[in-house]
């Protein structure tokens, strides 16, 4: 089971790694209360406190933005580097490369990766490094008062009556094109689907790209918004209903097994995909592309587990590295011996 | 961890040295005790450099100046932040794209001072052949025993000419990881504050992601902090912060390579130089002997911050001329910072900036020139 209880009737729930859910908190958030980034704070924080991680084996790392000041808001006891406006990617790289043991979770925003940050996003998703990668999409740059972003949509409407005449980019489908090897789309508002998407990216291997339409309900969540809590209402779109059994909990074959597209997780967990979209097929890249364009065109907002590939090599296979963190590489391993010097030496004479 | 973005005149350096990783850095079971990444741009590769740093690595990149001008946001985050890394800059002639295969010495203000705010990087400035080797291991040593990203400024000419050099010697030191503490040591403190003075070195302790201790995570930021690396706008916290930033880099000007000195037989006049320009300049207070009876002093300047031993120099000379190749005499404007205002009057400049590596005879008649001789 994934939890069990504390002895002592009043004892709080524990995870399976014996931690209270206290354990995942992280300091009170100063964003705007309703803002959608503060719900997938608290879906973090359930999601890693039900994957029983150890905080401290967890990197929080984010760009610039209100979303990106909210790994401040959740896991205290994880490592946090809040760094530059569009730079989470390679911040990430390196940490990833120099300590490949932990897990990195990267909070951005729409403008923090669509934006500034549009190319080292790219490059992060060719590399497929393994991490987990956020967008807190709201269509605006919540911290610099409401200016439009690249995913707003053509038609949305600013409360001061400005009209987005330019087209989204839909990082979802880049990212399936450029490599990540688990990408979807949810909404902050879904607890249940952001929740099981959650943990079944923390089981994953690679990159995972997670664009979460996340409301700021200051500057875009007016009539007029198509990023708005009520236009997501109304215009979500479920592709499959993502079900998620870790590896320590019991495995129930209770399914029709024609309607549910099963993935076996690098850490032996489970991903169910309960297909809401006839036969859609989370490992056909080619059409999960389309089928993201195609929704594009019908102004839907389609949510759930686009892609998915548990077998592609990462950043770290193909680099051929250690397995033990270069951080920590004893001074013997990574000095050459004084005969490696007398030896280029001698070669230059 | 090596990140770099290809551009001539570094991209040499980036070539020997992932051959080498290749040889030495390779375990009996083939994986490989590093990576080399080519980034996607020069912000991308420092970007990488300040992540491996922050989690511990040791991490470098290699560029020239317009990769320099890229990197400017992050080394003013590596700066605040205090982290570790390592740039390369082999020069090249600039402004802008100027002359990617001609020599110059003409970054030096701009990676001194990279970023906006009030920011400052040790600069190390090797002369040789030898020095580029040894710098570049000082250099790792100082930027985790600092806390800071670290430049190494060496040149074109320097960076992909062949030379004569003297033998390499194998470091006898170990590494300096600096002030790293464990989860045993954190378990025996109880807590600790990232960005406390603790030791009176204006240097705090730093904990490595992944350390076991429940109390080790703390927030890095770029935003204004408190010795503890929390938020804040208060001015006195900030100000706090800056001030012992302020002194880590004072502290820093007997940390990095002292100055050589060639000649001080007590002359009246005494030379100032660095790099490359060491060479002719040595043949050049050769023939200034030979051909003028003269013989003057000469310093060799091997980093910035200062030591103090560049401020005798000056004080005990009753001229000093600082040779460099650029335009806008960059190491001389640097010193009139730092110089109290009646040795600022004995400077004078020889410059010599048109892509190729400067000359004796060019130092020699310039100096004849502003001399009257
Ligand atoms: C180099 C640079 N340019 C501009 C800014 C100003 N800035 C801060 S956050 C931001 C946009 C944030 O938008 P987004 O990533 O969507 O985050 P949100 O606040 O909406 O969550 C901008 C333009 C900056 N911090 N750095
Ligand atoms: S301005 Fe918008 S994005 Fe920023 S905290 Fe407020 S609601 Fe959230
Ligand atoms: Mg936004």
């Amino acid at each position: 089971m994934a939890t069990a209880t504390a002895s002592g009737a009043a004892g709080p729930k524990l995870n399976h790694i014996g931690l209270p859910i206290v354990e995942y908190r992280g300091g009170k958030s100063t964003l705007c209360a309703g803002c959608g980034h503060n719900a997938i704070s608290e879906r973090i924080i359930d999601a890693m406190f039900e994957m029983g991680v150890e905080p401290e084996r967890v990197m929080k790392m984010s760009g610039i933005g209100c979303s990106s000041k909210s790994p401040a808001y959740f896991m205290n006891r994880s490592f946090s580097f809040n760094s530059v406006h569009g730079r989470m990617p390679s911040i990430t790289t390196g940490a990833v490369l120099a300590n490949s043991t932990m897990k990195a979770l990267g909070i951005s925003g729409d403008g923090d990766t669509a934006s500034i940050g549009m190319g080292q996003f790219v490059h992060l998703l060719r590399r497929n490094l393994p991490m987990i990668y956020i967008i807190e999409d709201n269509g605006v740059y919540g911290l610099t008062k409401g200016q439009f972003s690249a995913t707003a949509d053509i038609g949305s409407r600013l409360k001061t009556g400005v009209i987005n005449d330019l087209p989204p980019i839909d990082t979802c489908a880049l990212a399936i094109q450029l490599g990540a090897t688990f990408v979807g789309r949810s909404f902050s508002g879904d607890k249940k689907q952001l929740l099981s998407m959650l943990k079944a990216a923390i089981a994953h291997k690679g990159t995972v790209l997670l664009d979460v339409i996340s409301p700021c309900v200051t500057f875009n969540d007016h009539e007029g918004s198509t990023k708005s809590y009520k236009f997501l209402q109304d215009h979500d779109e479920p592709i499959n209903e993502v079900g998620f059994v870790a590896s320590f909990d019991d495995i129930e074959v209770d399914y029709d097994s024609g309607q549910v597209y099963d993935v076996e997780m690098h850490d032996g967990s489970q991903l169910r995909l309960r297909k809401l979209l006839e036969d859609y097929d989370p490992t056909d890249k080619a059409n999960a592309v389309r089928t993201l364009m195609e929704a594009q065109e019908k102004d839907e907002i389609l949510t759930g587990v686009f892609y998915i590939d548990t077998q592609k090599p990462t950043f770290l296979d193909q680099l051929n590295m250690v397995d033990e963190p270069l951080a920590t590489l004893p001074e013997s391993l990574t000095r050459p011996p004084k005969s490696a010097l007398e030896s280029l030496m001698a070669n230059l004479q | 961890m090596v990140a770099w973005y290809p551009i001539t005149p570094s991209t040499s350096l980036i070539e020997a040295t992932t051959d080498l990783l290749k040889k030495f850095r390779v375990t009996p079971e083939g994986k490989a005790t590093f990576a080399v990444v080519q980034a996607e741009d020069e912000l991308a590769a420092i970007g990488m450099v300040l992540g491996a740093g922050w989690a511990g690595a040791r991490a470098m990149t290699s560029t020239s100046g317009p990769g320099i001008s890229l990197m400017a946001e992050f080394s003013g985050l590596g700066y605040y932040a205090e982290i570790p890394g390592v740039i390369f800059d082999v020069q090249r002639t600039g402004p802008s794209t100027g002359m990617p295969t001609r020599t110059q010495q003409s970054d030096l203000l701009s990676t001194a001072f990279l970023s906006h705010g009030d920011t400052r990087h040790p600069v190390l400035l090797p002369g040789s052949m030898k020095e580029c080797f040894e710098f570049g291991y000082a250099a790792f040593d100082l930027a985790e025993r600092m806390q800071t990203p670290v430049f190494v400024l060496t040149d074109l000419d320097l960076g992909m000419n062949n030379w004569m050099s003297e033998q390499f010697v194998y470091p006898e030191k170990p590494l300096d990881r600096g002030k790293v503490l464990t989860a045993e040591e954190l378990e025996k403190l109880g807590s600790f504050s990232r960005y406390r003075d603790v030791d009176g070195d204006a240097i705090g302790w730093r904990t490595l992601p992944g350390t076991a201790h429940p109390k080790a995570a703390y927030f890095t930021r770029g935003s204004g902090h408190n010795d503890a690396a929390g938020y804040t706008e208060r001015p006195e916290e900030y100000q706090a912060v800056m001030e012992r930033l302020a002194r880590k880099f004072e502290r820093a000007r007997t940390m990095v390579p002292a100055p050589v000195e060639y000649r001080n037989g007590k002359a009246k006049i005494g030379f100032l130089a660095y790099g490359s320009t060491d060479f002719a300049l040595r043949e050049s207070l050769d023939q200034i002997e030979k051909e003028h009876g003269l013989s003057a002093d000469y310093m060799r300047i091997r980093a910035f911050p200062f030591a103090h031993e560049i401020h005798d120099f000056v004080a005990s000379h009753e001229r000093v001329y600082v040779v460099e190749q650029n335009r806008d005499a960059q190491m001389a404007s640097l010193l009139k910072l730092d110089l109290a205002a009646e040795q600022v009057v004995k400077l004078r400049s020889i410059l010599h900036y048109n892509g190729l590596p400067i000359d004796a005879r060019t130092i020699t008649e310039e100096f004849r020139t502003k001399e009257g001789l």
